[in-house]
Parts: structure tokens; sequence; C-alpha cells
């Protein structure tokens, strides 16, 4: 058991003013979490195609880039009947395990920003992992007109 | 001393959780009358017809009760609660003190008087060891007969069916899915259900289990006379809060545990929480029993952390339930049978062919209710709506759209709900 601390979390913002629907968040998304991490490669070779986990809401000339809020009472976990989605109280991110996902939906159902995606194929869901293995998300990165910007909560 | 625990699964599991988040120092003692580490129990479905394994459904990883501090008594129920002595003592007889004590007992399935229930090739479904009692008959079994066309009822027939075996549900109501969806919703899965193969008698149920000499199932007699020769016989009528260990006791009850909206009893320390208690609804003035996981999950975080101290209250049960039986995924959140009283407003959208559906519920301009068939993507902001009680006036033909946006929330909700400052931000400058 670890003592309980006052941590910092990450989380992604979308700014919907500077967003111009370039969708170079998706492509980013698309090629991290690809096998060759080669977009070209990602989009074009593999099989199955790596599917962006965030959202380009948009209509009309209003667009932004929404992703799992990793939230701090995640309604997704409250519906998960099969323990694969839990929040990691380490890093206070949102874990999903696809390996245990049976593909019911209920985290579909539960999540008020409708940031969890169905791959109806294979029956499990896929969402933002705030690239695990990154410093900075890809898409925050990706992002030329800084309509994705990382912040740090206390909580 | 510290904190006991009485059942093992979401609710429990969701106050262990919740009492860690502000107390990692005290010992959390849980009595489990099943012999497994907290499992999902919805997946003895997919246990039954073979989709998953016993070593797959645990819902925490093997370290879940080591590195929480937890001391789990496994096959050990409890018997008695001592108010007076602050003990709960266990079958066998040990007791264990407890400072603040957690009640998830969960449901017991009901079983109706039907002659011939007792005896070989009934069951219920609602336990790892029910589903491995059928999934052991199954090889030698031809046809079954479920009682009960609710969401348990066609968990099981869904397993079953898909096992080979033929399945018919007989269902008292005029249709299946009654309680959780509308009647639309009903009878575009009763339609599946039957394209597949699963037979559906309503306004029907079996009086009488037909045995051989030998004890063993041979049919079922229907209240209409007519008989159903069948080798097994699933009840799966319902399920009710399993009480049994607060008989005897100050602790009130209604039809289930009833609790404050911090999850406590009318005793102090004594707390309930999923499908053993009786919460507040978070629509109507009224207390509820409302046996869905996600309830028990929020109502066992709530009780965990009062226990440990803190003082947060329950926001209500809300009903809600998300399934996909071959290939159609069904959502249905809050009220979805609105009282007939003139005071609610239903918008709906209905294209047969494509089985698609959304009924949208409205209560004074806010969302109350959804029921959403095949294209479900974006259900939760409908939910995220209806939980928060967010007035919907002036976007309410948006929400029926099958390809709802979040962009189709106006701009200073969205805004306020993603946690950004609702007026307008300059290119560049750094939110938060
Ligand atoms: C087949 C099936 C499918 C389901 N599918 C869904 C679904 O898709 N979505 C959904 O929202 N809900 C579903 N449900 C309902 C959901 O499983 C319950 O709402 C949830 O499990 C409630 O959790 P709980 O912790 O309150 O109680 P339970 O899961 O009932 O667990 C209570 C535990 O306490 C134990 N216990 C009882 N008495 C004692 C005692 N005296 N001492 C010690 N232990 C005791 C019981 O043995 C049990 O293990 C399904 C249920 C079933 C059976």
């Amino acid at each position: 058991m670890s003592a309980i601390q006052q941590r910092k979390r990450k989380r992604v913002v979308p700014i919907e003013e500077a967003c111009i629907g370039c969708r170079l968040c998706e492509v980013a998304c698309v090629t991290e979490h690809s096998r060759s991490k080669d977009p070209v490669r990602a989009f074009k070779e593999e099989n199955p195609r790596p599917r962006p986990r965030n959202v380009l809401e948009e209509r009309g000339h209003e667009s932004f880039s929404l992703s799992c809020r990793h939230c701090t009472e995640p309604h997704c976990v409250d519906a998960c009947i099969a323990g694969a989605m839990v929040r990691d109280s380490e890093t206070g991110r949102v874990i999903h395990h696809p390996e245990k996902c049976v593909g019911c939906w209920s985290c579909v159902m539960n999540c008020p920003f409708g940031a969890i995606h169905m791959d109806r194929e294979r029956s499990v869901i896929y969402k933002c992992d705030l690239c695990p293995e990154r410093e900075r998300p890809a898409c925050v990165d990706a992002c030329p007109n800084r309509a994705l910007i990382l912040i740090e909560v206390e909580e | 001393m510290g904190y006991v625990i009485i059942g093992n699964c979401i609710a429990a599991v969701g106050a262990v959780e919740g009492i860690r988040r502000h107390d990692t120092r005290t010992p959390i003692t849980i009595l489990s009358k099943e012999p497994y580490p907290a499992y999902g129990r919805p997946l003895i479905a997919n246990y039954l017809k073979g989709k998953v394994a016993e070593s797959e459904i645990a819902l925490r990883s093997p370290d879940f009760y080591e590195s929480h501090g937890v001391e789990v008594h496994l096959g050990c129920p409890a018997t008695t609660i001592r108010t007076g002595q602050r003990q709960v003592v266990a079958e066998g007889g040990m007791a264990f003190p407890y400072e603040r004590l957690l009640i998830a007992t969960g449901g017991d399935p009901f079983l109706p008087p039907i002659a011939g229930l007792e005896g070989p090739n009934v069951h219920t479904f609602v336990t790892l060891d029910d589903a491995k009692a059928l999934r052991q008959e199954a090889p030698s079994l031809r046809r079954v007969v479920v009682v009960g066309g609710g969401l348990i009822g066609l968990k099981a027939a869904e397993s079953l069916h898909d096992l080979g075996i033929q399945v018919t549900i007989v269902e008292l109501a005029d249709r299946i899915l009654s309680l959780a969806f509308d009647e639309v919703a009903g009878r575009l899965i009763a339609h599946r259900l039957s394209e597949i193969g699963i037979q559906i008698i309503t306004e029907n149920t079996v009086e009488e289990i037909l045995r051989q000499r030998d004890g063993t199932i041979n049919g079922a007699r229907l209240k209409d006379g007519n008989i159903l020769a069948c080798d097994a016989v699933v009840v799966a009528i319902g399920v009710r809060p399993n009480i049994a260990v607060v008989e005897g006791t100050e602790i009130q009850t209604q039809r289930g545990i009833l609790v404050d909206e911090y999850m406590e009893t009318n005793v102090p320390g004594i707390y309930a929480a999923g499908d053993v208690a009786e919460a507040k609804d978070w629509h109507f003035a009224e207390w509820r029993v409302v046996p869905i996981w996600p309830n028990a999950y929020r109502q066992g975080m709530v009780a965990g952390q009062n226990m440990a101290g803190q003082r947060i209250s329950f926001s209500g049960s809300i009903p809600m339930n998300s399934i996909a039986f071959y290939g159609i995924p069904t959502i249905s959140v809050g009220v979805t049978n609105p009282p007939d009283d003139g005071s609610y407003e239903v918008h709906i959208s209905l294209t047969e062919e494509e089985k698609s559906y959304r009924k949208l519920v409205f209560k004074d301009g806010t969302l109350v209710g959804a029921v959403l068939v095949g294209r479900v993507e974006r259900a939760g902001i409908l939910t995220g709506l209806i939980r928060e009680k967010r007035p919907a006036e002036g976007f309410k033909e948006a929400l029926l759209k099958e390809d709802l946006s979040y962009l189709d929330l106006p701009r200073p909700l969205r805004k306020e709900k993603l946690g950004l400052p609702t007026e307008e931000v300059p290119f560049g400058v750094r939110a938060g």
C-alpha cells in the first residue's frame, strides 16, 4: 500500500478556437499506436489498421479533437462488468485492458464525453491511453496550431 | 478492529477502493460466501458459452486483496450481525469485530412456486457455480426452457443457444425485457432472437416441471396447458435483495436495506451498497433497489469513502443497461417507460429495416431517459446529460441525431463539461 499524496495528473485539453480540423491528431494517434510507428505503413499495410483514439468533432466551421478525459471519477470504470477498465491510482490514467474486454459497451453507455469507441468486428472498445511511452501524447506534439495542449492538474 | 465487508463482488470492490483513497492503514476484512475472488458476475454468461475461462473473469489483479491490505475469507458466509457488540459472526461461529461495517450481499435469485421444481436439471443463473453446473450438464442437453425474459434469462438463453442447445424463453409479461427496455427495443431484440432460432413465448409461464421416473426432466407444462419438451429448466425471474444477514437486527429494511445518501443505514457505522441496498433514486423522489453493476460500484465507492471518514453523498441510482445480443447493441438509460401523465415529452426516430431506433424522454425541458438500438456510439453523451439533469432546451432535436457530436451541445455547456474556461480563449493561450 502506498501512502496518499497529492499528485499531478496529465490532461489533454482541446482548444476549439484554434482547431482547423486538419486531423493530424488522428494521424499521429494512429501512427503512435501502430506496430511500425510509421504513418504510411500504419495506414497502408497494417491489418487491422489502428484506429484513431480521439474523435475529431466537426460541424461546419467548428471543430475540436476530443479524447478520453481520464476523469477523476470515471463513469466508464463504474460500468465495466469485466474489470477491463481501471483507474491507475498512481498516475490517474484510466487504463483499458483489451484482453479483458467483452464488448458489452457499458462504458460507451456511461462516458459523458462519448470518448470511448467501439470496434464492433472485434467486440472491444478502444480509447486514448495518453501515450504511456511518451513524455507528451502524440496528438499534442502533432497539432500544428496548439489546439491540443497538455496540462497538469492537481488532485 | 477495522472495516468489515460482507459480500465480495463489485460493491465490495468499490468500497475497498473507496476506503483506500483515504485510509491506507486500517485493516479491511471481507467475508465472502462464494469461494472465489471477486469476479465479473455478468461474465458467467460468457463463461458458460466458453468465451472466457474461469481465470479470466477475475475483476481485479491477483494481488488486489494483498495490495489493498484486505484479509479475505473465501467460502465464509456471515450469519449474524451483533450490532451491540459490533461483531459479525460467520458460519462456524468465528466472530469478526468491526468499527465500520458494509453489507454488500447483493441479490438472491427468486424461485417461484413451480410444481416439480425440486430435483435435478433445475438451474438458477447468478453465480459462477450456477454457470459451472450448467456447463457440465450442457453436453447432454438438447432442449432447455428458460423461465423469465429479463436480462439474466436472455443472457442464459444466448449462451445455451450458442452451445447448440434449443432454447425456449417463457415470459409472464406481454414482452421480453419489459423492466429495463421499452416496447420497441424489446420487440427489435425479440425479433432478432427469433431470427437466430431462440423461441419466445409471452403471457405465459411454467406451472409444472415434468419429470421421468428417475427424476430427470422431460418437459414443462405451461399455464395455457401446452407442454414443452425439455431436459432442463433455467429459472431467471429476478433477484431479490439478500437481506438474510440483517434479520433480527434493528437495521431497517423495506425491499432492500434502507440507506441514506451517504449509504449509511439507520445504525451508525453500518453501511449497505449494491443490489442489497435501497437507495435514493436520481429522478423519482423515492428510494429504490436498482440492481445493476454501475450503481453497485458507485454505491460501494461512496460507502467506502464515507466509512473512511469522508462525507460524500450518493447522487442517486440511475437505471441503465447495455446489451449486445447477436449484433444489435441496445442501450437504455433512465426513465424509458415514462408514466402516462402528460408531464413527459417523448421524441422517437425509428428505421425498422435497419434495426435502428432512438427514443429520448424529456421532462420539464431536461433529458431524463434514452433508449438506443443499433447506433449507440455516443450514447454516453446522453447519459451524461441525464445524470447531470442539464436543461436541453434549444438542442433537443440535435440529440436525436445518429451522428450525435459533442459539438451539438451549446458551447458554454460543452466547455464547462470539458473543464475549460467558458469565455473565449484567445489563440495559443494556456487553459486550466
Ligand atoms: C448473468 C447476469 C448478468 C448480468 N448482467 C449485467 C449487465 O450486463 N449489466 C449490469 O449492470 N448488471 C448486470 N447484472 C447485475 C449485476 O451483476 C449486479 O448488479 C451486481 O453484481 C451487483 O453487485 P453486488 O456487489 O451488489 O452484489 P452481488 O454481485 O450479488 O454479490 C454479492 C456477494 O455477496 C455474497 N454474499 C451474500 N450473502 C453473504 C453472506 N451472508 N456472507 C458473505 N457473503 C455473502 C454473495 O454470495 C455474492 O458473492 C447481471 C447479473 C447476472 C446474474
